[in-house]
């Protein structure tokens, strides 16, 4: 059995069809790419996958444990984590408490506690605490740790949406679009950071992504969408050559 | 002008060191309560000034409360005159009806203490429906609920109909207003520095993210409410007791106005904000009163203009030194210390 299994997911607007008959397996520390044209369904897929939207059908599964209809907070709970396309993070916040309310499922104290200040509730809170300095400094980010998160540069928040979605202790971190807006050179960067975070905190990223370059580059297994269904899946090297993509990508006309 | 700012730097550090104190809250509160039972048993203030310190008390209550809401979970509710308005009632049929009048002095915060569970119960009958709308539904929604409690209570013929309630004791002393507010001010400032506190901001950033990060938004929105509606009860029955008369009309849209100004006024997401809201606005109302009519027109007029130049309040999104939690000033002089050894940021 896999770690995380995807069957039949299925979901559409209003009859518009997003995602159709959705397979997906991923085994642990995979390092899986979700490409595909504009409007293919990839960013659905996370919508579905985190409880945002609610499948028409299709089961989602991680570690034999059915996610699908669940609450997004109960789904980050039992190990899911995404980034956005487009930077969402708390922007009137600090950077530190950005970090804290990402650890909010694993605090356990009530808000009575919280009222009588018990033991508990100090040594939780400077557990939250040390914990997330300590992720912030990991990722470089620790001297920023009381800024407002809307006054960081646009890498830096790109940066600090990660930390914050690994602060949930994900299994499987889901990354929408890491490097949109970046250039060439941010993008090496970027890859390089990629990597470095699979290994350092040993989960399983799927990514969405529009640069060919970080695809190509990192990912060990790729999947195309394109309106709403699988078309292709298989390695980089298989899906460069493959005449569905390629159709997909630039039209019928210029592949034949 | 240099020699201006250093004096009020080395005052502003002088006033840390003294709230940082692990004493500061407890004396000043101690020397609160001594100050205000002496005042009432000796009649060091005049009725009519202890009168106007009942009103800022209750003010803060409402204010305290109701910034929960619109304030650090951005949501904009206007029922909180509604909530109000039940627990005046509940409290005043129970020291009217139930508690007999010798005793009514003792058991008088548990009739207090009723009129909040009422309108906990109401605000929690409220929350489960209507916290599926946002924003400017949710409005709406407290809108038409403020309606609905002010026909209920004047269509009563038994709790006096659109007469009103008559015949409470005069219950309300200045000690046990100190006390509900500061009761309320505790327990407000410890929720909103808690995880249930980062849990309710969440929400007013971003409440779609705040769930995938894991908080339980639907249920942080309606222990939010409760408690928020809580102390609008509590401030409810003080206030019926402290002027020994109540009808339906008192507790309309307007007072809910003058609740949401008080709030503005201090500032959103601020607690000190919101003592300084209510104390201003309160009393500003007494001193303007020899303007009469002008009155009315003046206070709208400060408003228009706060809006104008200070949009989020005196003290918006900002929390006086001691109402900060210390684990966080701490943290904070540690990022500060690193932030100056590493000079500037690297990508």
């Amino acid at each position: 059995m896999s770690l995380f299994e995807i069957q039949k997911l299925t979901h559409s607007f209003a009859g518009l069809c997003a995602v159709s008959g959705f397979n997906l397996a991923v085994e642990p520390h995979e390092l899986i790419g979700i490409i595909g044209p504009n409007g293919a369904g990839k960013t659905t897929v996370f919508n579905l996958i985190t409880g945002v939207y609610r499948a028409d059908e299709g089961s989602i599964k991680l570690e034999g444990k059915e996610l699908a209809g669940k609450t997004p907070h109960a789904i980050t709970s039992s190990g899911i984590a995404r980034t956005f396309q487009n930077i969402r993070l708390f922007r009137e916040l600090s950077v530190m408490d950005n970090v804290r309310i990402a650890h909010y499922g694993q605090i356990h104290y009530s808000p009575i506690e919280a009222l009588f200040h018990t033991g508990r509730f100090y040594s939780e809170e400077r557990r939250i605490t040390n914990q997330s300095l300590d992720l912030l400094a990991i990722f470089n980010l620790d001297n920023l740790a009381g800024e407002k998160a809307k006054n960081l540069p646009y890498g830096l928040q790109r940066r600090l949406e990660i930390a914050r979605a690994l602060a949930t202790q994900p299994k499987i971190l889901l990354l929408d679009e890491p490097a949109a807006g970046m250039n060439p050179n941010e993008i090496i960067q970027m890859m390089e950071f990629i990597g470095w975070i699979r290994k350092t905190f040993s989960v399983t990223i799927i990514l969405i992504e529009h640069q060919m370059r970080l695809v190509m580059g990192i990912c060990e297994r790729l999947v195309v969408l394109d309106f709403g269904a699988i078309i292709a899946t298989g390695l980089p090297s298989e899906i460069q050559n493959n005449p569905k993509v390629l159709e997909a990508y630039l039209g019928e006309e210029v592949v034949q | 002008m240099p020699k201006m700012t250093s004096t009020y730097t080395a005052l502003l550090s002088r006033w840390h060191t003294l709230s940082g104190n692990p004493f500061f809250w407890p004396v000043l509160m101690a020397a609160g309560l001594l100050f205000c039972i002496a005042a009432s048993a000796f009649e060091i203030l005049d009725l009519y000034l202890q009168l106007i310190l009942i009103y800022v008390g209750i003010n803060i209550i409402l204010t305290v409360s109701l910034n929960l809401i619109n304030g650090y979970m951005g949501e904009f509710s206007v029922g909180h005159a509604g909530f109000m308005a039940v627990g005046a009632y509940v409290a005043s049929l129970i020291t009217i009806h139930v508690i007999p009048s010798g005793a009514a002095t003792w058991l008088f915060p548990l009739a207090i203490l009723a009129g909040g569970l009422g309108a906990a119960i109401v605000g929690l009958l409220l929350a489960i429906p209507s916290f599926k709308t946002r924003g400017d539904y949710l409005a709406i929604v407290t809108l038409a609920f403020c309606m609905i409690v002010k026909s209920v209570l004047e269509n009563i013929e038994a709790i006096g109909g659109p007469r009103g309630l008559l015949g409470m004791e005069k219950l309300t002393t200045l000690p046990w207003v100190f006390f509900w507010t500061a009761l309320t001010v505790w327990v407000i400032r410890n929720l909103v520095f808690s995880n249930f506190g980062r849990g309710v901001l969440s929400i007013r950033e971003d409440e779609i993210i705040g769930d995938l990060m894991g908080v339980n938004t639907r249920q942080v929105k309606i222990i939010a409410f409760v408690v928020s509606s809580f102390f609008a009860g509590i401030a409810g029955g003080l206030y019926a007791h402290a002027l020994q008369f109540i009808n339906p009309r008192m507790f309309d849209i307007i007072k809910s106005t003058d609740i949401l100004i008080m709030v503005y006024l201090g500032g959103i997401a601020s607690i000190s904000g919101s003592i300084i809201g209510a104390v201003i606005f309160t009393i500003l109302l007494e001193v303007l009163r020899p303007l009469g009519v002008w009155r009315m027109v003046l206070m709208p007029l400060m408003l228009v203009l706060l809006m104008l130049y200070r949009p989020r309040g005196i003290m918006g999104l900002m929390e006086a030194h001691p109402f900060k939690p210390l684990r966080d000033l701490v943290t904070e002089k540690r990022w500060r210390r690193k932030k100056k050894e590493t000079g500037h940021v690297s990508l």
